[in-house]
């Protein structure tokens, strides 16, 4: 079975995000930029389902500029086998991602697409379920465990409250949530073979899919900040405080 | 304009998010609907009902709506959205997961998470972990929202709108719900709640997180939460994550123990009203945020602070 992994190029999450001084969005500038970590666990997952022999090949696809290739040389050098970058300038909105992967899935074909729950830049949690509904394929969101047979896949999902199984008949999108793995470091050999595996880069416009903006960003501004309080010496002190502040 | 809310319920009950996103909704019309869509849920609809400001309420029951399965969930609220202009989600991991189904079936953004509406088509809501408020305006027609919960005030009771039936969207046979194992606590709703006590990395063992965490939560009525590293660890369940990608609380009191303060654990609970953090590092970004802090060992520290609330009569 073909897995297809979508990746994004994000932030590093150690690295906290700042707004611009004009309120145009978040300086990106010099910012260590990375594969977004929901993105690296799911091609963890494909790369294992590989090894077990129940994945044939895994195919990582990245929409972003001409930089994200280094994103998908990441995922190359985790184990999956080729890249696809489907470059675009335009900063896509959930929706316009999901319609490009559509394209995309149009032609690749996979037997069950595997992705992040969220990207930690615009933190929506949309695409996976975005895709699902526009396939008309089943989803299994917030994935911590997955059981992959010919054509079903058992998924067990975090849910508040718990967690929650589901089965979903192939092809289905399912979304990976934390808890689903913890991803290898790629090994220098595997990040020298990397260099070599098939990448191919298209245009985005190539695919014919319409990517009108649906949302206008007016400004990006900073939160109010919290400042620092007050340390207290001893529990006592603690309660006194709290007492004051009438929160007991 | 008129607005379609989906309730946040367990069937029994609803769930206090629910009266914060008619207060969102209201925002933006006075016509504001409720779906409570799930098995054997009148209990929850006639709650529904009382919410001050409800026109209507909605009720949809199925099996696959009790077992809250995204397609049905988007099955029901399709049809009806022809009456609507907006439809209005809490963020819970049940409203993440079917809002954006509706939302590119309909053609249109979802608009996630929001923290406050300024106009018809403008809202405010956080992006990377909180640590930017992005204002975006929306030129759909219909508009799919998710909101913060715990950035809006509960709509009060006090309504007594009328409770309809309507149809259980059909079921998908390309997905079935096997089972679930649900975390059972008499402890307030972490969500919800008015204090939260959260554990971190520093509890080392499950037997520990429940012998430190849970009585000081039992002595001050809290919900217990946990950092991303004790819930990774085996600590504390998946449900009890607090942060970026786990729950976000704002409660009065937020008591933050053997926890460093991660840009991502400080996303879920910044916005609460008090923080107390007890870290044995003095150094720990927690301390930048939290308004009382005490530098000391938690082994020491939990103890003296149960005597303490003892002596003050707690
Ligand atoms: C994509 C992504 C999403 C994430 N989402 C979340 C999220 O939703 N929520 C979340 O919490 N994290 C999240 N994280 C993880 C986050 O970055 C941190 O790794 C995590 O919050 C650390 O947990 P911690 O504070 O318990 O552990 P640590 O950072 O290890 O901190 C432990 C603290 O305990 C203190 N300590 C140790 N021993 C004692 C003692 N005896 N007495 C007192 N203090 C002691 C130490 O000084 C230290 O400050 C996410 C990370 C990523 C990459």
């Amino acid at each position: 079975m073909k897995v297809l992994v979508p990746v994004k190029r994000v932030i590093d999450s150690n690295v906290k995000a700042r707004v611009k001084s004009d309120q145009s969005g978040v300086d990106l500038a010099n910012v260590k930029m990375s594969i977004n970590p929901f993105c690296e666990i799911a091609v963890e997952e494909a790369v294992r389902l590989k090894e077990k022999g129940v994945a044939t090949e895994v195919v990582v696809v990245s929409i972003g500029p001409a930089q994200a290739q280094e994103t998908l040389r990441q995922a190359l050098a985790m184990g999956a086998d080729r890249g696809v970058l489907i470059q675009s300038d335009q900063d896509l909105e959930p929706l316009e991602v999901a319609k490009v992967l559509k394209a995309v899935i149009a032609e690749e074909a996979p037997g069950v697409v595997i992705m992040g729950k969220q990207a930690i830049d615009g933190d929506n949690n949309a695409t996976g379920q975005m895709l699902a509904a526009l396939l008309d394929w089943p989803q299994a969101t917030f994935a911590s465990a997955i059981e992959l047979s010919a054509d079903k896949a058992k998924v067990t999902r975090e849910v508040d409250g718990g967690l929650q199984t589901i089965e979903a008949t192939l092809p289905a999108i399912i979304t990976a949530d934390l808890r689903l793995n913890e991803p290898r470091y790629a090994s220098l050999p595997n990040i020298m073979k990397a260099k070599k595996k098939p990448l191919d880069v298209k245009e985005v416009a190539t695919l014919g899919v319409d990517l009108k903006p649906h949302l206008k960003v007016l400004k990006v501004a900073e939160p109010a900040k919290r400042s620092a309080g007050i340390k207290v010496e001893t529990a006592g002190d603690l309660v006194a405080n709290l007492k004051t502040a009438g929160v007991l | 304009m008129a607005v379609l809310v989906i309730a946040d319920h367990d069937n029994a009950s609803l769930k206090d998010s629910t009266n914060k996103t008619v207060t969102a909704a209201l925002a933006l019309s006075g016509d504001v609907d409720v779906l409570v869509a799930g098995k054997d849920a009148k209990a929850a609809a006639d709650a529904a009902a009382k919410i001050a400001g409800v026109r209507k309420v909605l009720l949809a029951e199925s099996d696959e709506l009790g077992q809250g399965l995204a397609e049905a969930v988007e099955a029901t609220v399709l049809p009806l959205m022809g009456g609507y202009d907006a439809v209005l989600t809490p963020a819970t991991s049940q409203g993440k997961n079917f809002s954006p189904r509706i939302a590119a079936k309909l053609d249109v953004a979802q608009i996630s998470e929001i923290v406050e509406v300024v106009s018809n088509d403008t809202f405010v809501r956080p992006i990377y972990a909180g640590n930017a408020l992005e204002t975006v305006q929306s030129s759909d027609a219909k508009k799919v929202i998710t909101v913060r919960a715990t950035a809006f005030k509960a709509a009060g009771e006090g309504g007594s709108a009328s409770v309809e039936n309507v149809a259980a969207g059909a079921a998908s046979a390309k997905i079935k719900f096997v089972d679930q194992q649900l975390v059972k606590s008499a402890r307030p709703e972490l969500a919800g709640a008015k204090i939260v006590v959260s554990g971190g990395r520093a509890m080392g063992s499950a037997e520990e997180f429940s012998k430190v965490i849970e009585p000081l939560a039992d002595k001050l009525g809290a919900a217990v939460g946990a950092s991303r590293a004790a819930v990774d660890a085996g600590y504390a369940p998946n449900d009890y994550q607090v942060g970026q990608t786990g729950k976000v609380v704002a409660p009065e009191l937020y008591v933050a123990i053997g926890i460093s303060g991660a840009i991502q654990h400080l996303a879920g609970m910044k916005d609460s009203k008090v923080i107390v953090a007890i870290n044995k590092d003095a150094d720990a970004p927690i301390f930048q945020v939290a308004d009382f802090g005490l530098v000391a060992d938690y082994k020491t520290a939990v103890p003296e602070l149960m005597d303490a609330l003892t002596a003050a009569g707690k």
